[in-house]
């Protein structure tokens, strides 16, 4: 199978993320494309790790690194969120803007 | 063309619509939901390519774990539930499609050109023999990653509880 089709659904992936994280007004909604980024860096991590067939299956462990990162990065983010919310009565991320000058 | 590259490809071209999805439904629990399909097909595409292990861990710590966390947020946020037309910054929609739409297009262009030609012999993993590495080679980074984990428990039950002395105090 050739590895281009994946590589560039991985590629659509990321700048929907991107676009996601622009566009949307809610901080929850922005912890979601930022899942997409990383879920696009993990099937890029696995496509190459099967194209290489690398024996020490480098790609396959920084994928599930990367899984457990995130994990903890929503856990951190959420807790964020919700403090702010409790402080601002809003997720609205146009509101935060405490430390803008 | 064979059964298994159509099967991935048909995987791809739902990955892709219900990312589009992700990012464009107007109703918070469509988003969420729209994105445990995304993650759900991710992990097919990674059984498809014989990396059974990281399709599991995928679905356990994703699906079962970070999905909940998030609809949990939305609840809690009080993020409007239901259509909503206040959820996009309508102002920002173009230059944020302008930005992507570059970046995918860069992208895509440099992985066709950098990758023509190259393909994937789809062999099987030994889900034995990654375990093997990562508590051996890998086991420092591992214990480092457990360490992280553990520093984020700390720091969300820290930040997310209510202090019950700035609660006395009527600051909250």
């Amino acid at each position: 199978m050739i590895v281009q089709p994946v590589l560039v659904t991985a590629a659509a992936l990321f700048s929907l993320g991107i676009y996601g994280i622009l566009v949307r007004r809610n901080a929850v909604m922005v912890l979601l494309s930022i899942e997409l980024i990383l879920n696009a860096v993990n099937i890029n991590f696995i496509i190459f790790d099967s194209m290489l067939a690398d024996s020490l299956m480098q790609g396959q462990i920084f994928t599930i690194f990367i899984i457990t990162i995130a994990a903890a990065e929503v856990g951190i983010g959420l807790a964020i969120v919700l403090m702010l919310f409790r402080n601002r009565q809003t997720a609205n991320i146009n509101e935060f803007d405490l430390m803008k000058w | 063309m064979e059964i298994y590259e159509i099967v991935t490809y048909f995987t791809l071209l739902l990955l892709l619509f219900s990312a589009a999805r992700v990012v464009t439904t107007s109703n918070v629990i469509h988003a969420a939901i729209s994105l445990v399909f995304t993650l759900a097909l991710t992990a097919t595409l990674f059984l498809l390519l014989s990396t059974q292990f990281v399709a599991l861990v995928l679905v356990l710590v994703y699906i079962g774990a970070v999905i909940v966390l998030f609809l949990f947020g939305i609840m809690i946020t009080r993020a409007p539930l239901g259509k909503n037309a206040e959820l996009d910054n309508d102002k920002n929609k173009l230059i944020g499609a302008t930005i992507s739409g570059a970046i995918f297009l860069l992208f895509s262009y440099i992985l066709i050109n950098g990758f023509d030609g190259e393909i994937v012999i789809t062999s099987g993993s030994s889900t034995e023999l990654l375990g093997e590495i990562l508590l051996s080679r890998f086991v420092f980074p591992f214990e480092i990653v457990s360490f992280v984990l553990l520093a984020a428990l700390i720091g969300g039950i820290t930040l997310a509880r209510k202090d019950e002395a700035l609660v006395d105090e009527d600051q909250v």
